[in-house]
């Protein structure tokens, strides 16, 4: 907004009236309509917990480590969550560093929010085969409610509903980076002369991990 | 096609770490309620209803940081982040409703459904007393030996 001295007719045509490019504004439009469909998702746990007169603990249900055993709750998750934010934070250098038009911090930035990326999954990986192993899966949910009595079924329904929608998610995110780093590579963005698709790509990582903060606390925290 | 000038570099990359810096601090202390939760605070109530609440906002606050600086949303035009944010409104309505609907529909089953309240209350695990054992006492127990084949 700076370069655009207040009192400029932005609906009088000849520009874009948004300031942004069109496939930018179409990805806000996408993540928008995505966040209805997390969103469903989540109301509708939430609506069947608030029916449910006792639910699972998630600390006693989510507190194994890899190689450090059970008792551990929310330490797994935490790490997860701090992955994320990470190659958040990368993501974005990645965005600035194609504004001043630096290559090489592209693909290393790139680099590393990938790796993060692919942590994450990895993770989830681990952490979803623990849990099958315990006997959860869809349709099973071998954790006993808070107080004791027989574990509502839609628990693990729900968790791996979501939060394999979320992997997805990150899955996908992976993908559309490397596509950025193989494209970067080959100078595609340097002839183009901007790196807004770097942007663009961006926008859809930070929204994963938007949608963790939610997915991270109305499973692990609330 | 115009586009918003980027702050200068310096300016953007202290927004970064000032930005990754809240997140982090948010977390942690998402996290730390979410173990004080864990050790101290077990019976359903108002502090742990209080505690939860405190998360959400952290929660709120958080999603904030990520859209308006990483995604760069507040940088946008104030008719764009509308376009945006103003459907997103729908949230609010859409959380009330169905989390009141669900809770009527507990209370409606807990009044009218015959046993529904004993049957989904009836201890069938020892108290899980939150956390403080073993996850073998969670599983559920091995079925008990088939029932004998007829006699011959």
């Amino acid at each position: 907004m700076s370069t655009t001295a207040t009192g400029t007719k932005w609906w009088s045509g000849g520009r874009s009236p948004f300031n942004v490019e069109y496939g930018k504004l179409m990805m806000w439009y996408f993540l928008m309509s995505d966040a209805f469909t997390f969103g469903a998702f989540l109301i509708s746990y939430g609506t069947i917990r608030f029916s449910a007169n006792s639910w699972p603990d998630p600390n006693v249900v989510f507190q194994s480590f890899p190689f450090l055993g059970s008792g551990l709750p929310l330490l797994f998750v935490s790490l997860m969550t701090f992955i994320l934010i990470i190659s958040s934070v990368t993501m974005v250098m990645a965005v600035h560093a194609g504004h001043r038009g630096d290559k090489k911090a592209v693909v290393w930035n790139l680099v590393w929010t990938i790796l993060g990326g692919l942590a994450f999954l990895g993770c989830q990986a681990w952490e979803w085969t623990h849990l099958y192993h315990e006997g959860a899966w869809w349709g099973s949910n071998p954790f006993a409610n808070a107080d004791g009595s027989t574990g509502h079924q839609d628990f693990t329904n729900f968790f791996f509903t979501i939060t394999g929608f979320h992997g997805f998610h990150v899955f996908s995110g992976v993908v559309i980076n490397v596509i950025m780093l193989i494209m970067t590579l080959n100078n595609v963005f340097e002839k183009k002369g901007h790196y807004l698709m770097i942007e663009k790509a961006g926008l859809y990582w930070h929204f994963v991990d938007l949608v963790w903060v939610f997915v991270f606390t109305m499973f692990y925290l609330v | 096609m115009e586009q918003t000038a980027h702050a200068d570099t310096k300016a953007g990359r202290r927004e970064i770490w000032r930005v990754t810096i809240i997140l982090s601090v948010l977390t942690i202390i998402e996290l730390a309620i979410g173990f004080g939760m864990y050790l101290w605070v077990h019976e359903d109530g108002f502090l742990r209803a209080f505690l939860k609440g405190v998360i959400i906002i952290l929660m709120l606050a958080k999603a904030f940081y990520i859209t308006a600086y990483f995604m760069h949303l507040g940088h946008e035009l104030r008719n764009m982040i509308m376009t945006v944010v103003v459907p997103l409104s729908l949230f609010i309505w859409f959380i009330i409703a169905f989390l009141y609907d669900g809770a009527s529909y507990k209370h409606l089953r807990n009044t009218y459904d015959k046993g529904f309240k004993e049957r989904t209350t009836e201890k069938t695990h020892q108290g899980s007393d939150h956390g403080k054992k073993d996850l073998k006492d969670v599983q559920p127990q091995p079925k008990t030996e088939a029932p004998p084949g007829p006699a011959h």
